[in-house]
């Protein structure tokens, strides 16, 4: 792993509302991500873990507190600038799986490529050797209503790769899929970490969680717990560790 | 280059993605390019169709015509030799005539009108030769009648009519540039202050014919000249006519009661009707402008309603506001030069319909050609309304949060308190129709607004039916007949249109509310609200907006009236008026049922869902 982190928030604090409304979904996180790291955020519902994801990956702003992406402080840059740099330094897997329905599985991929100022036709070869590798090669021309919940997940681990992020940061990424899904996400999940990705995963599935270099506990917006787990690096497989593999 | 297809992609997949908001998109735009290309091509036509029968009918730059002095002590028969001296004038290269003329009346199907029969050769003249449309020019016992005057007669070669008591047989039927069509022609040879005789035709006769209508001392003689500079007619004329303090110029010393008229003033006295049309235009295009606008605004707006999430996605992938922007943009500004192509098409298409000048002008005015003028300012303006309507809600968009846009969540509507205890003791639907009313304000004013332009030119189409039918064929308002109905054809033209316009928006504004109240209709079902209360509810919020909108268009469908024709301004009948209110809510009622009850009955559950998630 490098020194430097990838991801580091300080001190970070977000608030909603105001007076006796006031709500404060993160209260001030110090958090380190580095280089290779896989680290799971863990939680119950409303915790902040969300929020934290949304502030890390600049889609959503501070009320406090310093959030620095790939060496550069993004809390103060304008909207702008921090587009400019998700759209090359990170790489969101969503629940809700969040395909544009209007385009097809490979320019669904190809669509951070593009953002980017790649050509299309690299932008298109890229996409394709990623739908590959997550095993829809023959489904690179289906629009998403046409794809399972699982199928359409993979293709959205796949666009977020597409630009080689230095960080992928996932919310709930098993949220909305059966076993057998869950265990072809958890197995892609696994390549990525094997291959020095950065992950950040919020879920609330220990079995996910299971497979972290670390594990954070959330609580009322605030760490309450860290622990330094082995699954990442011990040779097992992430299905295996997380009990979807005999 | 990826951006650009990437913005182009998204641009054209949501427009394929929903077709029928794209085509009502389309529609809108259109209908106001359409207007605009109108207007700009019936500019073109107003001149054109004179020059045409000028050139096919070798038109003469002046012409001169004689009348006797009126009878009295100073009675005197039309001075013909000094009218021929005309012919010696400076500049003057070619003529025909004198020609005697005959101010007389016609009877053709129960129909009497006053004429100016004009006594011509059989063989063709060398100026003013009148352009036969149907039949043959005059022979002995034949009569050749002028096209406007025929096509009010109803008349055509074969039929017979009868001039000064005498039965002729139609022979042809033809135009002149030499003299303005029925109901303007005038009497050659008398001062246009004293010609007010509005009702008047032009017919040709054989001169032995013509000198047989009237005694000899009451003809008129009227002389064509042609000059070397064609562009100097009115110089020409302005060097021989008396001045007015009445001693007579050197060349017209011996012509008393001599008429000159340049080829200019006919040309323009010609244009008149399709200026009155034009002018129309510019107010009926003005008023669909508006309400183009309004309809792209609520489409944009409708459309970004339901897109919010998309906005959201692109801008979580790493899409700047101003790709955001740019993606939204790029969709409207394609289909608004879609829809000025199609505007260009249609105007041009149906211009020869609305500007076609009286039958006296070579039939049809024919198509006059596009400029580039005409095709930039309709692109220019077609793109600047979709850019106006798209540019607040893409702001919008672009500025939204990008977590709250992923959630999909809806806009928090306003809430007015004296509005909430208003309804507070309602039945159900009105309760839910005042509340979604009142939760978008602007939206409200759009609607109002819609709908009130489209009353004002109901009223207006109306209130010119209303002239259309106190006119009197046989009366001396013929001129303000054929004006009136020329002007009502465009009216009426633009009100189908307006009309048209404003039921698209309604429609539309119905599918905003339905996607805007979406979750409170969802909460309202599963409180036990029937889908039958939401369908009423929905469709009782558009009507409030639309009974607004009628009163409002009721008195601006008068004032537009009266500001386009004040001298011949009649209110429609009373009850009219009066149904107008009630056949709109009807009609607003029945347009947005579908909408509202296809809203109504979405499954209420996956909406709740979606606003937990």
């Amino acid at each position: 792993m490098a020194d430097a982190p990838v991801v580091c928030a300080r001190e970070l604090r977000r608030d909603y509302g105001k007076g006796e409304g006031l709500v404060r979904a993160v209260d001030g996180v110090d958090l380190e991500v580095a280089a290779g790291e896989t680290v799971a955020v863990m939680g119950p519902s409303g915790c902040g873990k969300s929020t934290l994801l949304h502030l890390l990956g600049g889609l959503d702003r501070p009320s406090a507190g310093e959030v620095w992406l790939a060496g550069r402080r993004i809390d103060t840059v304008g909207e702008k600038a921090v587009a400019r740099l998700r759209r090359g330094a990170v790489g969101f897997v969503f629940q809700a799986f969040h395909l544009m329905d209007e385009l097809t599985a490979v320019e669904n991929v190809e669509l951070s490529a593009l953002l980017a100022g790649r050509s299309p036709r690299a932008a298109r070869r890229r996409a394709l050797d990623l739908l590959e590798q997550v095993g829809l090669a023959d489904r690179a021309g289906f629009l998403p209503t046409a794809l399972s919940g699982g199928q359409r997940q993979r293709v959205a681990i796949a666009r977020a790769l597409s630009n080689e992020p230095v960080v992928v940061l996932a919310d709930e990424p098993t949220g909305n899929l059966d076993t057998a899904a869950t265990l072809d996400v958890l197995r892609l999940f696994e390549s990525l970490h094997e291959a020095g990705q950065t992950l950040v995963i919020v879920t609330h599935d220990s079995r996910i969680a299971a497979t972290a270099d670390r594990l954070i506990t959330m609580r009322d917006g605030r760490f309450v717990d860290e622990t330094r787990l082995t699954g990442g690096t011990t040779g097992r497989s992430l299905g295996a560790l997380a009990g979807l593999e005999g | 280059m990826g951006r650009v297809v990437l913005v182009l992609r998204l641009a054209v997949r949501d427009v394929r993605r929903r077709p029928v908001e794209a085509a009502l998109l389309l529609v809108a735009i259109m209908a106001a390019t359409t207007t605009l290309s109108l207007g700009l091509v019936l500019r073109q036509a107003a001149g054109d169709p004179y020059q045409a029968t000028r050139r096919a009918t070798a038109g003469a730059d002046v012409v001169a015509s004689v009348a006797p002095l009126p009878s009295g002590t100073q009675a005197r028969p039309a001075d013909v030799a000094g009218l021929t001296a005309l012919t010696g004038q400076k500049g003057v290269v070619a003529h025909s005539g004198p020609y005697p003329v005959a101010r007389t009346s016609a009877e053709a199907h129960g129909r009497t009108v006053a004429v100016t029969a004009e006594g011509r050769d059989t063989t063709s003249a060398s100026v003013d030769q009148p352009k036969v449309l149907h039949g043959s020019w005059v022979r002995p016992g034949t009569v050749v009648v002028e096209a406007a005057l025929a096509d009010a007669l109803g008349v055509r070669p074969g039929d017979r009519i009868t001039i000064a008591g005498r039965r002729f047989q139609i022979g042809g039927v033809a135009v002149t540039a030499a003299m303005l069509p029925y109901p303007e022609a005038f009497d050659y040879g008398v001062q246009p202050t004293m010609a007010q005789v509005k009702d008047r035709g032009l017919v040709w006769l054989t001169q032995a014919d013509a000198r047989r209508l009237s005694a000899p001392a009451d003809l008129s003689y009227v002389l064509n000249l042609k000059l070397a500079d064609p562009a100097a007619a009115m110089q020409f004329v302005d060097a021989l006519e008396p001045d007015p303090s009445g001693s007579p110029t050197s060349g017209a010393q011996s012509v008393p009661l001599l008429m000159l008229e340049p080829w200019q003033v006919t040309r323009d006295n010609a244009s008149i009707l399709a200026r009155n049309a034009q002018r129309v235009l510019v107010a009926g295009g003005s008023l669909l402008g508006l309400l183009a606008v309004a309809s792209v605004a609520v489409l944009v707006g409708g459309r970004m309603a339901d897109q919010t999430r998309r906005v959201g996605l692109l801008k979580a992938v790493g899409g700047t506001p101003g790709l955001v922007a740019a993606v939204l943009l790029a969709e409207h500004v394609g289909v608004a030069v879609l829809a000025a192509a199609g505007g260009l098409a249609l105007g041009w298409l149906v211009a020869p319909i609305v500007a076609e000048p009286t039958a006296g002008l070579i039939g049809s005015a024919g198509t006059p050609p596009l400029t580039m003028a005409t095709v930039g300012l309709v692109t220019a303006v077609a793109v600047a309304v979709a850019v106006v309507a798209t540019l607040v809600p893409a702001v919008r968009a672009a500025r939204t949060s990008t977590v709250v846009a992923l959630a999909d969540a809806a806009r928090p509507p306003r809430r007015t308190a004296w509005l909430i205890t208003l309804s507070a003791r309602m039945p159900a639907p009105l309760l839910l129709a005042l509340r979604l009313a009142g939760r978008r304000p602007r939206r409200l004013v759009l609607a109002v607004m819609s709908l009130a332009v489209a009353v004002t030119g109901l009223v207006a189409a109306l209130a010119l039916k209303a002239q259309l039918s106190t006119s009197n064929f046989a009366s001396t308002a013929g001129l303000n007949h054929a004006r009136t109905e020329r002007l009502g054809d465009v009216l009426l033209l633009i009100s189908v249109m307006l009309i048209a316009l404003a039921a698209v928006n309604t429609i539309v504004i119905t599918w905003a509310t339905v996607l805007d109240a979406r979750h409170a209709s969802a909460l309202a079902r599963a409180l036990g609200v029937t889908p039958q209360q939401v369908t009423a509810a929905l469709s009782a919020a558009q009507l409030l907006p639309a009974l607004v909108g009628a009163l409002l268009g009721i008195p601006a469908g008068l004032a537009l009236v009266a500001a386009v024709d004040p001298d011949s301004t009649v209110d429609p009948p009373l009850w009219q008026l009066l149904a107008v209110v009630p056949v709109t809510g009807l009609v607003v009622a029945g347009l947005t049922a579908v909408p509202a009850l296809l809203g109504a009955r979405r499954p209420p559950a996956p909406v709740l869902q979606a606003e937990h998630a």
